[in-house]
């Protein structure tokens, strides 16, 4: 929003509502937050209707947390769980329609790029497997082969959450779901390897056990796209619902997907590695620097 | 390309002088994407739709579109346009038939997102067995959206109707999506007369702050743009919201009518005002209708014409207005539903005046003397046929 545009006229302070106040006074607009302070700033998203033990709600709390320039950001979802959490954040979102994203976001970006082409405005997707693999796929293919400069993040919970829980095409095989009644009968999509040959220039599969990790595989991704061109994760983010993981035990089944078929994977172009190389070494250094004084 | 000088809408559509050319529907179309200073169109291919959006792309390549790409399918592609017009982007595409029902969930979204852009569409058979002809049923797809809707009769109308279709979009009581409709091949790949205001006049940059609904960029207060999808709220708010903001998308689409007098000189023609026997006629059906009305004035018959512009907003008033006096209403059309004579016969008091017809579908030409043959029965008047 250009941080001019979030912030609070002087004088309004008292006219505000209370809940916006502290998200400007508190909250993660114009700075760098640290994914570990989670819980001790204004958080962008803070409530939400998502099922008690929802990993994927976690994962977009972390996700608003990682956001490299919140001011200036613009996210897009579809039909499903996530966009029960972001909706409510207090970042623009856009919400079309079925399975659209990649093309919405398309032609999003264009625009901004028209109209503001000397400022950074980051555009992400965040949509889970039903809307990016199977009703979107090809608008999400085609977003990469055009080599669209955005970031989608899928959100794979291996099922239709939102609709009742039914088969998608990044259900495991062999598992018993509606639509499904005899058990799904091929495999996982490899998105990773699609988005590879696809053209991303960035892409990361990650099941989210550590914070820190997540924090900055989201960031690398947003900050590869500002420059180079389309970026990809695939986040493990189960539906304890649906497989019917006790909510004390989603962690641990995170881990142990995470030693099975989501061992953590990252992957960009070698010119993609030398750009975050440089701005990550400038912000350890200038870190370094603030330590001293 | 000439160096452009921005002049307002009225200057452009209504006042500048106007250059005669003998060219087709498609470059008709062009020709208004190049004055209406478009940022972005976005193509996919459709017979007979294609010409046009190949002409758009050779704007692009002149430097008067900003951005234009093929697009994956028309989903994809009336998706991106929504995107672009989200982030405060002027937009155009177009399509045809099969692509426009294909690209149909997110066209039909358009209004309740308020989506101000102009969509050209250049009619196609879409039922099965395959054609590429010129049958519009498609069009009655989009009159239940909260589209604005307009028919051209010819390639004169599609300049017109398009350039306009921008301002009349964009206006701040309106905000809605503008169709741009006209029947392929018959208008699209034939010649005509069209009067060109000059290529080096266009029209003002869209200015996306003056709007009712603000765009996505990012550069607007405040930071909380959406709180909640009202279908989170309960199931009572979302019938309530949706039902609302629905009421407020019809309105506007009313609200349309008062730029479509001002730019287009009102939703319908009238020739001969004082008839016995009214044809009522949009699109290429009008200009059928039109010659039909000239034969029969040449044989002493008391028969007018109401050619219909707009089909959204509908006319009501006016049309009723026009056949309060009628005693038969022909309805030519090119499709076999006959949605056009659903609409008419919605509007006046006497319906059962309406001659259901003629139709022709598929695809083929409306021979004037069907209309004709519709006349002299109307009028009580025993004749051979005189056709083969």
């Amino acid at each position: 929003m250009g941080l001019e545009y979030v912030k609070i006229s002087p004088g309004f302070e008292k006219y505000m509502p209370r809940d916006y106040v502290d998200l400007v006074t508190f909250g993660q607009f114009g700075k760098q937050v640290d994914v570990m302070q989670l819980g001790q700033f204004k958080e962008l998203v803070e409530e939400h209707p998502m099922c008690a033990g929802c990993y994927m709600a976690y994962f977009i709390r972390v996700f608003y947390a990682a956001l490299p320039n919140p001011e200036d950001t613009i996210v897009l979802g579809t039909a499903g769980c996530a966009r029960l959490a972001l909706s409510q954040a207090a970042v623009p979102f856009i919400y079309g329609n079925y399975g659209d994203t990649n093309a919405v976001a398309s032609g999003l970006k264009r625009a901004l790029s028209i109209r503001f082409p000397d400022k950074v405005k980051d555009v992400v997707v965040i949509a889970g497997d039903g809307g990016l693999m199977d009703i979107g796929f090809g608008m999400t293919m085609h977003s990469w082969f055009r080599r669209e400069k955005f970031t989608t993040i899928m959100v794979d919970n291996e099922v239709y959450g939102n609709t009742g829980g039914q088969e998608s095409g990044m259900s495991p095989k062999g598992i018993q779901l509606k639509m499904a009644p005899k058990g799904k009968q091929f495999d996982k999509i490899n998105a990773v390897e699609l988005a590879q040959t696809a053209g991303c220039v960035y892409v990361a599969r990650i099941s989210p056990t550590n914070p820190k990790r997540i924090a900055k595989v989201i960031r690398r991704a947003i900050l590869a796209a500002r420059e180079f061109g389309p970026t990809f994760i695939h986040a493990y983010t189960s539906c304890n619902i649906e497989y019917s993981i006790p909510t004390r035990e989603v962690l641990a089944d995170a881990r142990a997907r995470e030693k099975k078929d989501f061992k953590f994977y990252e992957w960009m172009t070698d010119e993609v590695k030398e750009y975050l190389e440089e701005i990550e070494r400038k912000e350890k250094e200038k870190a370094k620097q603030e330590v001293q004084k | 390309m000439p160096e452009q000088r921005v002049v307002e809408p009225e200057h452009l559509i209504l006042e500048a002088p106007r250059e005669r050319k003998f060219i087709t529907g498609s470059q008709a179309f062009a020709e208004a994407v190049k004055r209406a200073n478009v940022d972005i169109a976005i193509a996919y291919p459709i017979t007979p739709q294609s010409e046009t959006m190949h002409l758009v792309g050779d704007l692009f390549a002149q430097g008067y579109v900003k951005d234009y790409y093929r697009a994956e399918e028309e989903y994809g592609a009336m998706s991106a346009i929504a995107g672009a017009v989200r982030g405060g982007a002027r937009a155009f595409s177009a399509t045809s038939g099969p692509g426009l029902l294909r690209g149909l969930e997110a066209i039909v979204s358009w209004p309740g997102h308020r989506i101000p852009v102009v969509l050209g569409i250049m009619t196609r058979v879409v039922n099965a067995p395959l054609s590429i002809q010129p049958d519009n049923v498609e069009i009655a797809y989009l009159l239940h959206s909260g589209l604005v809707v307009l028919h051209a009769e010819n390639q004169q109308d599609v300049f017109d109707f398009t350039l306009a279709g921008f301002p009349i979009s964009e206006k701040v009581d309106v905000y809605l999506p503008v169709v741009v409709a006209t029947e392929g091949f018959f208008v699209t790949h034939a010649k005509g007369y069209v009067e060109l205001p000059p290529e080096d006049m266009k029209l003002p940059p869209r200015d996306p702050y003056k709007a009712p609904v603000p765009p996505t960029d990012c550069e607007i207060p405040p930071a909380r743009i959406q709180r909640d999808a009202p279908v989170q709220k309960s199931n009572f708010m979302s019938y309530l919201i949706h039902a609302v903001w629905q009421q407020e998308v019809w309105s506007a689409n009313r609200r349309a009518m008062k730029w479509i007098y001002h730019y287009l000189g009102g939703p319908i023609e009238v020739v001969n005002p004082k008839a016995d026997v009214f044809i009522v006629a949009s699109g290429c059906a009008a200009a059928q209708g039109r010659e039909a009305q000239r034969y029969a004035e040449q044989e002493g018959l008391n028969v007018g014409l109401i050619k219909v512009k707009s089909l959204r907003p509908f006319p009501e008033k006016e049309i009723r207005e026009a056949l309060k006096n009628a005693k038969a209403v022909i309805v030519p059309e090119h499709n076999i539903v006959g949605w056009l004579a659903k609409e008419v016969k919605a509007v006046i008091p006497n319906s059962g005046i309406v001659v259901d017809g003629p139709r022709v579908y598929g695809g083929m030409t409306l021979p004037v003397e069907l209309i004709m043959e519709e006349i002299y029965k109307a009028l009580g008047i025993k004749r051979e046929r005189t056709y083969a």
